[in-house]
């Protein structure tokens, strides 16, 4: 027998590709005059920005395995956002964390009642909560901190160093920082390695460290308890359900709101961990790359994280990038992707396909050869056209459930 | 009756409950409603908050047409509002190098903008058909795109010359010579009113856009690509059944959507003669707000146009009344749009439910008279 990938357990494949990912960096990074690619900021970077974006497509996850299209997520997180600064001003960092995920959780209700109880199209009933929450959180802040679009400073839960691996302490002991002693080292590849894996592990947020928890967690709810298969059976096909007496609406309801209440923990990590304060236009979308990342990572929760990484990475580079040289390079990395991708279509005759990636990725190495750097409306820009090219090659050889966005109404199954 | 009666309870049921949460949310803050309200009415009484009025539903009108246009067929144009900021863009630039007579001039711009706007969007309907690639996710992503990218890249291009003395403040691309412009409309309007005093004007865009409106429900109501647009919104697949290319509608619904999002712009370019540093952002989204509350329905969204409007207007008087914060107008509109949604939903539903009742009588009755 032919030995095949998807034969490894799902987090030994995931491991693998984030070493290649890497890998391809450190490749791409020696013949670049950046240092940025595999530096600890940038990993860290990276996960500030995924936690939001993954929290909102793993809200996604289990709205959308209920059947319910969570359009709103991009509202829940702005209400979480609010509520979470709001909460950590008034009562504390940890209060702000649950009073976020109240925030996200009303704007969940809002969209159930809607969607399952009035059967409103679950698209417009989204649409409707992206609008209704900025305009929610413009009049509470201008009535409690006198300003439309600002907060005061918000307290945040703190943050954790790793034992060992990035010389935390523990009870005041201080040990080693292995992987530090690692980077230092200069090998090749290893030590570019080693420097992606302390960013993820050095001052990192409680809340990433309950987000990525949240992967193993929701694999089991989901796909392991009774609950997860009754909450998969709303979206695959509710009238089966209901004949085994499950009460459909119950579950529907209970997912949209949980769908609420992690995008309103990803907003309150936005303002409470990321900003330090509510502002205004500050979720840039990231319930929507959510979404994004949620069709990328096929409705499975590992999958979803994976995107989020994606997306935070090329975000987080761009912040750091202030001279244009990383995204320069980036420009490499997308042009090496896209030969992959081309190679895999073609493997798979995808005449239309391979032609894309080509043509694409011979766009990005001649810009690669003729610029030194690029202008930073490209690096902000980029993160949407990775989000856009991911779709685009990826999005058809998804399974999504089945009976997503279509109206249930009881007794008529 | 109870079928009409449902239509009028549906957005009267909405406008009460609007008006219920913003009272329970201006008294919340210890605001008084009723002098809020009041202020509001009473500034939206004088003919030149009037004229205000109508300059800025005119481009929520716009908007909500471009966006009405995909919702028929049941696809979500969420990008109108890259469109009309990239074809903005795009029209002021070629306008200001160019210079003709004056219907020609204007005409040329305005076949710019509604080009760049339809081709933009077209990205969206050939990733949705020839990659499928979900319209609401690929219009959200192009609107980032335009905004952050496009739109920053080439203001830096085609920014206005001003020599080494210019400041931030008059940047904008080159300014497009009168013949350029659309005239405003205040002498119309003077026909029926007084003089409009504070220097207001009346855009010309108000008298496109009651065109543009007609057209819409010409086009939808009168037309076999209109039948065909609502035949696939209906029912994809007996659309497809009956002879309606489905890719082909989807396409055409949305450049037909990006080309009206495309004029959205032109408003502003009327009345500041260039596209400015800082172009009003924000007109896709009420506009999508809009046509929801307006149903796609070209009379609704006109009186869903005119309330967005009036109440974003009016409440600039809050500011120096101080009976409350301005942003009570926000809340109205974003409530407003939610419990009609829902409210359409129930009326909806209720109608269903009235017609299978009706059906079934009708066929008892047939049923009675035809003996087996």
């Amino acid at each position: 027998m032919r030995w095949r990938l998807e034969t490894m357990p799902a987090w030994a494949r995931w491991m693998l590709y984030a070493a290649v990912g890497v890998l391809l960096l450190t490749i791409v990074q020696s013949i670049s005059d950046t240092e940025r690619l595999t530096q600890v900021s940038t990993s860290r970077e990276m996960l500030r920005w995924a936690v939001p974006i993954f929290l909102a497509g793993l809200g996604g996850l289990f709205s959308e395995r209920a059947g319910i299209v969570n359009i709103g997520l991009e509202g829940m997180l702005i209400l979480g956002m609010w509520f979470g600064a709001w909460g950590s001003i008034e009562y504390g960092a940890w209060w702000g964390l649950l009073i976020g995920i109240a925030g996200g959780m009303i704007g969940g209700l809002l969209h159930a009642i809607a969607t399952v109880t009035f059967q409103v199209d679950h698209i417009i009933s989204g649409v409707a909560i992206n609008i209704l929450a900025p305009a929610i959180t413009r009049y509470l802040s201008e009535e409690v901190w006198g300003s439309p679009t600002t907060s005061p400073q918000t307290a945040e839960v703190g943050k954790w160093d790793v034992p060992f691996l990035a010389g935390g302490t523990i009870f005041g002991w201080e040990s080693p920082d292995w992987l530090l002693t690692v980077s230092q080292w200069e090998i090749w590849y290893v030590s570019d390695l080693a420097q992606l894996v302390r960013g993820l592990l050095r001052s990192t947020s409680w809340v990433s460290i309950i987000a990525l928890l949240l992967v193993p967690f929701t694999v089991w709810l989901v796909w392991r308890t009774r609950f997860g298969l009754r909450l998969r059976i709303c979206g695959e096909k509710p009238a089966a359900g209901e004949s085994q007496g499950i009460d459909i609406i119950r579950y529907k309801y209970t997912a949209v709101i949980i769908s609420g209440g992690l995008a309103g923990l990803g907003g309150a990590f936005i303002s409470t961990e990321l900003s330090g304060l509510f502002q205004g236009g500050n979720s840039a979308g990231r319930g929507f790359i959510g979404l994004a990342a949620l069709i990328f990572g096929n409705w499975r929760p590992g999958g979803v994280l994976l995107g989020a990484l994606l997306f935070g990475y090329v975000f987080g580079l761009d912040l750091k990038d202030l001279d244009g040289t990383a995204s320069h390079a980036m420009l490499l990395v997308n042009a090496i992707m896209l030969t992959g991708v081309a190679a895999w279509a073609f493997s798979r005759r995808r005449v239309a396909d391979t032609v894309l990636a080509v043509v694409l990725g011979v766009g990005a190495l001649f810009w690669w050869i003729v610029a030194d750097t690029v202008p930073s409306w490209w690096s902000n820009t980029l993160p949407y056209v990775i989000v856009l090219l991911v779709l685009v090659f990826f999005a058809q050889r998804l399974r999504m459930p089945a009976a997503i966005g279509q109206p249930y109404r009881k007794g008529e199954g | 009756m109870r079928k009409s009666a449902l239509v009028i309870a549906a957005p009267v049921g909405a406008f009460v409950l609007t008006v219920l949460v913003s009272t329970l949310a201006l008294l919340a803050f210890g605001s008084n409603p009723a002098e809020a309200y009041g202020d509001m009415l009473g500034h939206a009484s004088k003919l030149e908050t009037q004229v205000d009025i109508l300059n800025r539903a005119t481009p929520f009108y716009l908007s909500a047409v471009a966006a009405a246009i995909g919702f028929r067929m049941n696809l979500f144009n969420i990008g109108v509002e890259g469109q009309y900021l990239v074809a903005f863009l795009f029209a002021a630039q070629i306008g200001g190098l160019i210079s003709l007579p004056q219907v020609l001039h204007i005409l040329v711009i305005m076949v710019v903008a509604m080009v760049v706007g339809s081709l933009y969007a077209g990205l969206a309907g050939i990733l949705k058909t020839a990659r499928g690639v979900n319209e609401v996710i690929s219009t959200i992503m192009l609107n980032s795109i335009a905004v952050g990218g496009l739109l920053a890249w080439l203001q830096q291009e085609w920014q206005a010359e001003q020599g080494e003395t210019f400041t931030s403040t008059t940047l904008g691309t080159e300014p497009i010579d009168d013949s350029g412009l659309l005239p405003t409309i205040n002498g119309l309007l003077e026909l029926v009113t007084r003089d409009v005093g504070q220097g207001k004007e009346l855009t010309g865009m108000l008298l496109l856009a009651i065109v543009v409106g007609i057209l819409y429900h010409v086009l939808l109501n009168r037309t076999r690509f209109g039948f065909d647009l609502r035949a696939s919104g209906i029912n994809p697949f007996a659309a497809r059944a009956g002879g309606v290319p489905p890719k082909r509608m989807v396409l055409a619904a949305m450049m037909l959507s990006g080309a009206v999002a495309g004029l959205i712009g032109m408003v502003e370019l009327a009345d500041r003669g260039k596209f400015p540093p800082d172009p009003i952002q924000g007109l896709g989204f009420q506009g999508i707000a809009v046509a929801l509350l307006g149903r796609n329905n070209p009379g609704g969204m006109a009186f869903a146009a005119l309330l967005f409007a009036f109440l974003d207007v009016s409440s600039g008087v809050l500011d120096s009344s101080g009976a409350a914060s301005r942003e009570i107008a926000v809340i109205m509109q974003g409530v407003v749009l939610l419990t009609a949604v829902v409210a359409y939903g129930v009326a909806n539903r209720l109608r269903e439910r009235d017609e299978a009742r009706e059906a079934a009588e009708a066929l008892l009755v047939e049923r009675a008279a035809v003996p087996a």
